[in-house]
């Protein structure tokens, strides 16, 4: 687990004001790909771990960001919060291990992020498991799962 | 660790899907293995593609003169998920210290793995290897050098690990008592890596052997033998502090007021201008932070020879004087575009490259 220092003076760690002057340059990034997106429906992402930003300054970006109407929650292999800003087609991607560290987080500017999804590959395999399982499906109520419930 | 014989021919998507894992979930670690190796978000499926059918290299690990940092760095990276994949990915047939065996069970395990995939394995080194006198540091009574040479013969490549193994590193500082060398000394027939750091960033590590595994091939490096991926840029244009050296805004002790404010280290000695390696963006410790951050200077320690720099503490040799004052006229003209700092500071960095021939640990001591 990620230690959770508080950020302030006392160890030397300043809380991010304008100290990278990258906030604005990421923020324009977004308005560029959306009107990307709107003229030609081509997405974008954004790697916010790959940007050197000062304390402070990844969450200013995502309060600046806000919240939408769409907010969803992902179980693979670990947990993964996919949510779309205030801004619509600007959604915030974060993807945590098992071990709710986070793994990456990237802004994506799009009409619905690739991971959401349902993947062909997964759904050819549990057609095929779907089918399996009518081959030994007896039509009868299931009384053990009755019983549990 | 050598069970898995049977699984070798697999690829890693198979491994994937035979253990559950979903194509989404697999999209997911795609998504985090671009951002670990520093590849655009939009590379993402290339990647799927490519370690989908990736097969499993054999990975035999040597560890030499040491303190098994690297080891410990890789282990305890925070990104387990993404560790335990790529360690799936891989078949890691030899390492003294991971390894359940020991002995000449240990030993005959790495002859094994060297004759089943001779020309196919990678061979990863952590430490530096001792001339002087072969007892210095030997394994199963077999010396550093006789061991690296015998298992670099069939290796496809080698990653040498650490800066100990990269460029010699502690045990190569002077006066170095044993007589240590990198591998690149000795090993002239072998694509290798460098992937120093004192220890290395654990994140770099895996994104060496997970470049390799995507690819096939190892990664594009620089002049000396670094994946640009990590070491593309020094920790001084990544660093978050870097607008304060642009204003001529430093910290001259650890508890003056620069220092509170967090200014930048560059008068402490820190090494940011001349290190490459990427605790910038990358950081410790789950992301935390990294030593800049924590208000140390950077020490350098993924360059050549940085233990025989002189003092950490003394400021590198760049020509500091002018720019404070250079800074003023310019902050004066062009307060409000941004950009008119940094490309002041281009030219000024082109100025110092022209005062110096280098800007290298061998300026140390000359101070400002």
């Amino acid at each position: 687990m990620a230690i959770n220092i508080a950020l302030d003076e006392k160890f030397n760690i300043q809380i991010g004001n304008e100290l990278t002057q990258n906030v604005k340059p990421i923020l324009h990034e977004i308005r560029h790909a959306m009107s990307e997106l709107i003229e030609t429906g081509e997405a974008h992402a954004i790697d916010l771990r790959t940007i050197p930003l000062a304390p402070g300054e990844e969450e200013h970006i995502i309060q600046k960001l806000g919240h939408g109407e769409v907010h969803a929650h992902l179980d693979a292999l670990g947990k993964s919060e996919i949510y779309e800003t205030q801004y619509k087609g600007v959604w915030v991607v974060t993807h945590f291990n098992t071990e709710t560290n986070i793994l990456g987080r990237f802004i994506e500017i799009t009409h619905i992020p690739e991971i959401l999804k349902s993947q062909q590959e997964d759904i050819q395999e549990s057609q095929e498991q779907l089918e399996i399982e009518l081959n030994s499906y007896d039509g009868k109520f299931d009384e053990t799962v009755q019983e549990v419930n | 660790m050598g069970s898995h014989s049977t699984r070798k021919d697999r690829t890693l998507g198979e491994v994937l899907r035979s253990r559950g894992i979903s194509r989404r979930s697999f999209l997911k670690f795609c998504a985090t293995t671009a951002s670990m190796m520093a590849l655009p978000p939009s590379m993402t499926p290339a990647i799927a593609k490519a370690l989908e059918n990736a097969k499993r290299p054999s990975v035999i690990w040597l560890s030499f003169q040491e303190c098994t940092g690297c080891t410990e760095s890789l282990t305890r990276a925070h990104t387990a998920t993404v560790e335990s994949l790529i360690f799936d990915a891989i078949s890691l047939d030899y390492h003294h210290t991971l390894q359940a065996a020991s002995g000449h069970a240990a030993e005959s395990a790495r002859e094994a793995a060297m004759q089943e995939n001779h020309g196919k394995y990678l061979l990863v080194v952590d430490g530096s290897i001792p001339l002087g006198n072969p007892g210095y540091s030997t394994i199963a009574g077999i010396s550093n050098l006789d061991m690296l040479m015998e298992t670099a013969k069939g290796a496809a490549a080698v990653i040498s690990l650490g800066t100990c193994a990269a460029y010699g590193g502690i045990p190569h500082a002077t006066p170095n008592p044993t007589g240590a060398v990198s591998v690149e000394e000795l090993i002239k027939d072998k694509p290798i890596v460098n992937v120093p750091g004192c220890p290395p960033i654990p994140v770099v590590i895996t994104g060496v052997l997970t470049h390799f595994l995507t690819y096939g091939v190892l990664p594009e490096l620089d002049h000396l033998g670094r994946p640009m991926a990590f070491y593309g840029q020094s920790i001084h244009d990544r660093c978050y502090r870097r607008p304060f050296y642009d204003k001529g805004l430093f910290a001259e002790t650890f508890d003056d007021e620069g220092a509170k404010k967090g200014w930048c280290l560059y008068k402490l000695g820190c090494r940011g201008p001349t290190a490459y390696n990427a605790c910038a963006t990358t950081k410790w410790n789950d992301g935390t932070s990294f030593p800049i951050e924590s208000g140390h200077p950077c020490l350098g320690c993924s360059e050549p020879d940085f233990w025989d720099g002189g003092s950490f503490y003394k400021a590198l040799s760049v020509p500091t004087e002018e720019i404070a004052k250079d800074a003023l006229y310019a902050g004066a003209a062009a307060v409000a575009a941004g950009s008119a700092l940094g490309l002041m500071n281009r030219s000024k960095s082109t100025k110092a490259k022209g005062e110096h021939d280098k800007v290298g640990l061998e300026d140390l001591n000359k101070e400002d």
